[in-house]
């Protein structure tokens, strides 16, 4: 069953809008250069900086479509009742979304990287930390989408929610891509661990306080 | 013969309203109940209970596995429906047929009817193995076609050592045990 939620959230995924965070973060980093100008040196010294924080808004878009959906429509009622857990269906989600999310913000972190004038060196971090920060962000998104599930505006409730919990993540991931070093990226991994831990849990608590 | 489904002296509150307390019933095998009452008398809270969707505030309720149908399908909308239903279940066309939905298979969800979604919910349940069938407001969309076919699809499910509890204010077809609700 597990397996089937997964395959079924990717298909929903990518027949959806998959790639409408990716243009939302190739958008943001085009608007950088027009915004602070195009030297290459305040460029490529801000760039990698920039990016995270276009992948922290464009990890926004998706929140409204992960979970409220099922909820509304009986999905995950119907999985507990098949003797799904809600923490299993957290973590099948948040596995589903890291796969239509991650890799995709990985190719694009090449043509964002060329508008930035981001260097070859700088561009290997960044890649780095986009494999290991994503899968964090994309498990703070799944628990932040199930706790304002439901609620009135989430979309901006999510917001407000999710951008200061990311923060840790930006700053050491931003900090990883500067000259931060292999610590700034142990500690980037940690809390992408954290996150990936601790979310399903919080997800799934979410899900069962709006069952009352 | 062990019971399918069995409260005992089960209380209920939502909202801080005192939906019911001191219920206790058993549910065997071949039986039918249906539960009555007025709207917001907790007919649906039962069966969510009954489903273990919601915990009791006092006493206990023992099931066996089940399948619910309410008010929400559970089927992915931009799915064909033979498919939808094959989500939950590998070999959906015989409830499928059994419902009058043979046809609707290859018809994309978000394009039923509300009565041909309600034959699709009660097809999901009835393609699933479980032995016991909670529904609630069955009748609620359905014509009088849908109405005769879930009859003898109840009937069927009874004989084979089901049971079934359904929640409903209308009267249905067949010789149902009933409680009420009354607040």
């Amino acid at each position: 069953m597990i397996g089937a939620l997964i395959l079924r959230d990717l298909r929903r995924g990518f027949t959806g809008a998959a790639w409408l965070p990716i243009a939302f973060f190739l958008l943001v980093a085009t608007l950088v250069p027009f915004a602070v100008g195009p030297d290459p040196r305040l460029l490529g010294r801000i760039g990698a900086g920039v990016l995270w924080i276009a992948a922290l808004t464009a990890a926004l878009l998706p929140i409204e479509r992960l979970i409220e959906p099922d909820r509304a429509d009986g999905v995950l009622d119907q999985l507990l009742l098949h003797g799904v857990a809600d923490e299993s269906v957290a973590a099948a989600k948040i596995a589903a979304h890291w796969l239509t999310f991650g890799p995709l913000l990985f190719v694009a972190a090449f043509p964002a990287a060329a508008l930035l004038d981001i260097g070859r060196a700088t561009l290997a971090r960044v890649l780095l930390s986009i494999w290991i920060g994503t899968p964090g962000l994309a498990a703070l998104a799944v628990a932040v989408a199930a706790l304002t599930s439901g609620l009135p505006r989430a979309g901006s409730m999510a917001g407000l929610l999710l951008l200061p919990l990311a923060l840790p993540l930006l700053i050491f991931a931003a900090a990883f891509c500067g000259d931060g070093g292999n610590q700034a990226m142990a500690l980037e991994a940690a809390i992408s661990i954290l996150l990936l831990a601790g979310s399903p849990f919080v997800a799934a608590a979410a899900i069962r306080a709006a069952r009352t | 013969m062990s019971a399918l489904l069995r409260f005992e002296d089960v209380a209920l509150q939502r909202g801080g309203r005192l939906l019911f307390e001191e219920l206790s019933f058993e549910l065997g095998a071949g039986e039918r109940l249906q539960v009555v009452g007025r709207n917001g008398s907790g007919k649906s809270s039962l069966l969510r209970l009954a489903a273990g969707l919601l915990r009791a505030g006092r006493g206990r309720v023992e099931r066996s596995p089940l399948a619910l149908a309410d008010d929400a399908p559970a089927l992915d909308r931009e799915l064909p429906l033979g498919q939808a239903l094959q989500f939950w279940n590998r070999a959906p066309e015989q409830a499928m047929d059994a419902l009058g939905l043979g046809h609707l298979a290859l018809v994309p969800v978000r394009l039923l009817s509300s009565g041909q979604l309600k034959r699709a919910t009660l097809a999901r349940v009835a393609a699933s193995n479980a032995p016991l069938w909670l529904l609630d407001e069955p009748l609620n969309a359905l014509d009088v076609d849908g109405a005769k076919r879930l009859g003898s699809l109840v009937e069927r499910h009874l004989e084979t050592g089901g049971a079934v509890l359904a929640a409903s204010h209308q009267k249905l077809g067949g010789d149902w045990r009933k409680i009420e609700l009354e607040a």
